[in-house]
């Protein structure tokens, strides 16, 4: 049993870069339209809440609403670039689109797919964080330097979550069962992680499960990166993303190797 | 055979899901350079047996090896000397025929470089010259095949392992790509194929085994095998009632089968046949030599589904 998942675990550190690049290819056809709709969302939750909110609330944790909004939508962006790619577009590689049948007869293993799959969503996650960054930047919210700070959590958020729906549809017979994990998961951590306001608002019990969610983890690690403040307990956070990219990869990789490799 | 000269073998294979048996106790080999059948009606295992191996589908017994390496185990190795034409096809719609050969080859592994070399004799092969830079989408559906053909050779494997390569086709284009196989056979390649063909079968492999529900029931040339089975003409009498002329020329018949409507009447002198069916309305008779759909009807009882 165990060789036979060893068989489909990544062959090597680069073969996975050979679906990276498939996946860029095709993104480059429709880049356009792919930044404009990366974008769209974030924004208008950034400039609605932010100023309209924001002129009720005032400042918050010693900055105004909208910087202190703008690290949470950093995150956020990242969370659904990743979600959605892998979600949608890598769930249809897998299925209807039989890209990934394709490949499996070929030198790469099961392992590799799901490995470029991953980094191709992380790699999402940065443009469409930095996107955002820019704009805050532009808006004099944050500095050029605070978001080249951020980069390394939105690249490793964007991984945690990429492989978080990876168990999604790995799991998942057809799309219908998506919205479950969007309105079940997702939407209710972007109220308890403190993107839109801080998790001290938040009854104690609730902050101590909060501490378990993946995405408290990226923003407890993005705001101060991109408010230029000292981070706390900085190990425990990069490792708590770790362990949540590296369990559903492995996970992963054995659902999918019991439905597409009987 | 040595294993040098071995290029597939399967000994005692079985897998079942679910409970249903779909490949029972299956053993067979492929020598280098041939090509090989595997025909039967659809559930008959084939395709399950084309992804066992490729390492897709792991047996429950028997043992599998491909180019001399055990499958699944070894499978990725023995995929790098592979070239597989999947049963639907899975090209890169929205890339061009180009594009697909470039990306295809980075999955083994190769540099843009390299790919580039072969691609102009890829495309050559595929006749797909023209259309270098038409997105997939834009091709009909015996250019996309040919290039899932041409995409199989990108690793210049000396295996081919074909799911129903022409199912779906129309004739003109099943024609040309029998043609492009009779020149990779010709090249030294082997080839492994599924089909419910029994034309394509007849006219491409140099050996075949005939599957129902999982089972071997007949292996061997395909000649031969029908030399074996029917060895004489076959009449075809449609019209009237079968069971009342099944009566009628049963003296002069080796054997006898109904399909439906039709009476496949295998006899060693047609003519007397003939004969006794002269002067009755509405019949239609035809006479040929046999062929596969013969054996597979006398072994099964029943036609293939077309």
């Amino acid at each position: 049993m165990g060789e036979s998942y060893a068989a489909v675990m990544p062959t090597n550190a680069y073969n996975w870069i050979a679906v990276w690049r498939r996946n860029f290819l095709a993104w480059k056809k429709v880049a356009l339209a792919s930044i404009l709709g990366n974008l769209a969302d974030p924004l208008t939750n950034l400039f609605g809440l932010g100023f309209g909110l924001g002129l009720i609330v005032g400042r918050v944790e010693g900055t105004s609403y909208i910087a202190f909004l703008a690290a949470g939508m950093v995150a956020t962006s990242a969370m659904t670039s990743a979600t959605f790619e892998t979600l949608y577009a890598a769930f249809a590689r897998m299925d209807a689109k039989r890209t990934w049948e394709a490949i499996l007869s070929t030198e790469l293993t099961l392992g590799d797919i799901v490995l470029g799959e991953l980094v191709w969503a992380a790699s999402k996650s940065v443009l469409a964080g930095t996107a955002i960054g820019i704009v805050a930047v532009t808006l004099g919210y944050a500095s050029w330097l605070s978001i080249l700070y951020a980069m390394p959590t939105i690249a490793l958020t964007g991984l945690v979550f990429a492989s978080l729906a990876m168990v999604v549809i790995s799991l998942a017979p057809s799309y219908d069962y998506f919205v479950f994990y969007q309105t079940l998961v997702l939407s209710p951590m972007v109220f308890l992680c403190g993107v839109v306001f801080p998790t001290s608002q938040l009854p104690g019990s609730f902050q101590q499960f909060v501490g378990l969610l993946p995405l408290a983890h990226s923003v407890d690690l993005i705001r101060p990166a991109m408010l230029e403040r000292g981070v706390d307990s900085a190990v425990l956070h990069v490792a708590a993303l770790c362990v949540y990219t590296v369990v559903p990869f492995f996970a992963s990789i054995a659902v999918f190797r019991r439905r597409l490799l009987r | 055979m040595s294993m040098s000269t071995v290029a597939i073998d399967l000994a005692g294979v079985r897998k079942s899901f679910g409970g249903r048996t779909i490949v029972d106790e299956l053993s067979f080999s492929v020598a280098r350079g041939e090509c090989f059948g595997l025909l039967g009606p659809n559930g008959a295992g084939k395709s399950t047996i084309a992804r066992m191996l490729l390492g897709m589908i792991s047996p429950d017994a028997g043992k599998i090896m491909v180019l001399n390496e055990p499958v699944p185990a070894r499978a990725r190795v023995a995929r790098m000397r592979i070239g597989v034409v999947p049963q639907f096809d899975n090209l890169e719609l929205e890339f061009t025929v180009r594009e697909n050969l470039l990306v295809f080859g980075r999955y083994f592994g190769m540099s843009a470089r390299k790919i580039e070399a072969v691609v102009p004799s890829l495309l050559e092969f595929a006749r797909l010259e023209t259309k270098a830079d038409a997105r997939v989408s834009e091709l009909s559906g015996g250019m996309k095949r040919r290039l899932t053909l041409a995409r199989a050779l990108i690793n210049d494997p000396h295996l081919l392992v074909m799911d129903e390569p022409t199912t779906g086709l129309d004739p003109h284009a099943r024609h040309l790509i029998w043609e492009r196989l009779r020149v990779l056979l010709a090249r030294g390649k082997t080839i492994l194929l599924t089909t419910h063909f029994m034309e394509e079968a007849e006219r491409l492999c140099d050996r075949l085994c005939v599957l129902e529900g999982g089972r071997k029931i007949a292996e061997g040339k395909p000649d031969v095998l029908i030399d074996e089975h029917i060895g004489c003409n076959v009449v075809e009498i449609y019209g009237g009632d079968p069971h009342q002329l099944r009566e009628l020329i049963r003296p002069h018949a080796r054997h006898i089968e109904v399909s439906g409507e039709t009476l496949f009447c295998y006899a060693p002198y047609p003519e007397q046949v003939r004969v006794q069916l002269r002067g009755r309305a509405g019949l239609r008779v035809l006479q040929r030599s046999p062929n596969l759909e013969d054996v597979f009807l006398r072994l099964t009882g029943r036609e293939m589904e077309k």
